[in-house]
């Protein structure tokens, strides 16, 4: 069993390179297929935004599932579980236990009271146009450190899988997932971008299914086996215990419940899970989507626990560590391991899919968000007609992504995990309170809304800012320079009750009223779901 | 919208204020709120305690109880136990606590029950939802 780990070689990788390519290029062109007969029926701004609300509640469950196992599900917690063992079940269990918040206190009320964003929500009893600005903004910023970390882990994964370890070659195949990633969401607005995710979702739980039973057929099917044979591997007891990663200090421990707090917050406020809700035709479908993706992503979670300590005990952390890519790199190890050049093939094509239906679902959550937000809203004040809001909307998709080339090429190389739990921390400290004081608090305000947005946003920002992660430490962003004065690396503990507090007080001294008939008008429509958008009829 | 192919929205001119007051609605928005508030807190808690033991109660957390398995994994599985069934009660309970008497009040402003008589009201009523 201690021989088994040396049975990975990594240099034999590169020999797949062409196997790896063939099949990410057959998964591209299905798919553009599929993005081409779905954009037939794109006309109005509820088709390019919302798919004409047509989606059933399973389709758009199965599409959540796609948009929410990023790159960071499949390569960071496994590599997580591998290499730190307890800590990184953390990742899984915050990750999936956060739906229940989208499930009992989101989304139904927001598929009732919004139209295409996360603003539309936020601004509906208050002031239009500082909220609808505020909401905007902090959903650009949300989106945009999402698509950061995948963009990163596209460049840790063509490192490892096609063999390109120098800078230039891996930022040559990020401008390509960028160009394809445009094209998708220009040519299949919301729709072609919801099949792409289901598609998508499909191959990688059916993929990590596989490889789950793989691994449990080795050890006969007992965890408890597996369990064993990670330690022995590891030749360390403490990776089945909690704190090998987070344990070590004060510090690093109440980093752990921040990002405990981030995880759990942050998927109700992130605005690409939001914008999924529109897609469906009723409240009802929308609370059948949130149902079929915990079932999917809670499914998908218990695999990572397998994969991560299967790569642990057939792969060993060292050769993870080793192999280009480095902790991103213990799933497609394992897949390698297990079943040769086909399987790391397919995996692969599957996490290039991934991030590639990740970001196109984040591109155009960031484009409605600025086209229907800022442009139709605040600069052209309403007047802008649908086919200009759709024009603006696509100008801003291909804005967007040369944004995240750009931004990808920079962060490549970072830990993708790591970096999605900062857009979660954002993500909750900037929308979460806001989203909630509106839809259960008669008395909250547009002082209130503004406060804690900004104060949330600005917080969560400048603490990453000022945080070990940007400078200061052997890992940082910045090196050679230290001006990190926040000891902990996710700023969540601090920034979310702060954001919660800063919307309280921003309330209570606010002298003006909102609009009570307003009031009514949001609770009775959340509520009821009394003329809400019904599917778009071709 | 232009040429958006939207629905109109029939309850354009319901007097919503009217239907806030209604005793059917305060009994949809009791029956909503004592599930939602209560069961939120109690899954958080439990996962926060789990957090915690996590980070500051190692050593019960890695107390071997079955083979290689060990408190903590429980635990963590539990999570997902727990997870699992808050969403089956909630959908149990919506279905049939929250959808039917939801139902009654869209068919009563729809069918023009809660009209405005003035002007003015239904005025404020379109705005919201439509920009």
């Amino acid at each position: 069993m201690i021989n088994i780990p040396t049975a990975v070689d990594v240099a034999a990788l590169k020999d797949t390179t062409l196997l790896n390519m063939g099949i990410f290029g057959l998964f591209v062109a299905v798919t553009m297929v599929i993005v081409l007969r779905a954009s037939r029926n794109n006309k109005t701004a509820a088709d390019y935004y919302a798919a004409g609300r047509s989606f059933t509640g399973s389709q758009n469950g199965t599409a959540i599932a796609g948009d929410y196992l990023s790159a960071a599900s499949f390569l960071g917690i496994t590599g997580a579980i591998a290499i730190n063992g307890y800590d990184g079940f953390m990742y899984s269990i915050g990750f999936l236990v956060a739906w229940l918040v989208a499930l009992l206190l989101v989304a139904e009320l927001l598929r009732n009271t919004g139209k295409f964003t996360m603003a539309d929500v936020l601004s509906f009893r208050l002031k239009q146009r500082p909220v609808r600005i505020a909401a905007a903004i902090s959903t650009l910023a949300v989106c945009f450190f999402y698509l950061l970390a995948q963009m990163a882990g596209a460049g840790s994964l063509i490192s490892l899988l096609l063999g390109i370890s120098d800078w230039g070659g891996q930022a040559l195949v990020i401008i390509v997932v960028g160009a394809l990633m445009i094209m998708y969401v220009l040519i299949g607005g919301m729709k072609g971008t919801t099949w792409v995710q289901i598609i998508k979702a499909i191959l990688l739980i059916a993929g990590a299914a596989v490889m789950t039973l793989w691994v449990l057929a080795i050890y006969g099917f007992n965890l408890s086996t597996l369990l064993g044979a990670a330690v022995d591997t590891a030749n360390n007891p403490a990776v089945l215990n909690p704190g090998l990663q987070y344990g070590k200090t004060e510090t690093s421990k109440l980093d752990f419940m921040s990002l405990g707090l981030a995880l759990v917050l942050g998927t109700a406020a992130l605005p690409h899970v939001l914008m999924r809700f529109y897609t469906v035709p009723t409240a009802k479908e929308a609370r059948k989507s949130v149902v079929w993706s915990i079932w999917l992503i809670g499914l998908f979670y218990l695999f990572t626990l397998v994969l991560g300590y299967g790569a642990a005990a057939l792969v060993g952390a060292s050769t993870i560590k080793a192999a280009p890519g480095g902790v991103n790199s213990a799933a497609p190890l394992l897949a390698f391991y297990l079943g040769g050049p086909l399987l790391l093939g397919f995996i692969s094509a599957v996490a290039f899919a991934t991030i590639l239906a990740v970001v196109a679902g984040l591109t155009i959550t960031a484009a409605a968000s600025f086209a229907h937000d800022i442009y139709a809203s605040v600069i052209a004040k309403g007047k802008a007609d649908a086919d200009t809001e759709v024009k603006v909307a696509r100008r801003t998709v291909v804005v967007i992504g040369v944004l995240a080339i750009l931004g990808g090429i920079l962060a490549n190389g970072q830990n993708v995990a790591f970096l999605v739990a900062l857009a979660f921390a954002v993500a909750a400290s900037a929308n979460l309170p806001t989203i909630i004081y509106s839809l259960f608090w008669r008395r909250f305000t547009t002082q209130g809304a503004i406060w804690s947005m900004y104060g949330g946003l600005a917080s969560a920002i400048l603490l990453i800012v000022f945080s070990p992660v940007v400078s200061g430490s052997a890992t940082s962003m910045v090196q050679g320079a230290n001006f990190a004065i926040f000891p902990l690396s996710n700023p969540g503990i601090v920034s979310i009750p702060l954001a919660f507090f800063l919307g309280w007080l921003g309330t209570v001294l606010d002298k003006q009223r909102e609009d009570t008939v307003k009031q009514a008008e949001m609770e009775v429509r959340s509520l009821t779901g009394v003329g809400a958008e019904k599917a778009v009829e071709h | 919208m232009g040429n958006d192919a939207r629905t109109p929205d029939v309850a354009a001119s319901a007097d919503f204020e009217e239907v806030q007051a209604t005793e059917q609605f305060k009994e949809l928005r009791k029956r909503h709120r004592s599930f939602v508030f209560p069961m939120a807190v109690a899954f958080l808690l439990w996962y926060f305690a789990y957090v915690i033991l996590a980070a500051y109660a190692v050593d019960f957390m890695s107390t071997k109880v079955w083979g290689n398995i060990n408190i903590g994994i429980i635990m963590g599985l539990l999570q997902f136990v727990t997870t699992f069934a808050i969403t089956g009660w909630y959908v149990s309970y919506s279905n049939r606590r929250l959808d039917p008497i939801a139902a009654g009040i869209r068919h009563g402003i729809e069918g023009h029950e809660f009209d405005t008589t003035g002007a003015g009201a239904s005025g404020s009523a379109t705005g919201g939802a439509a920009k």
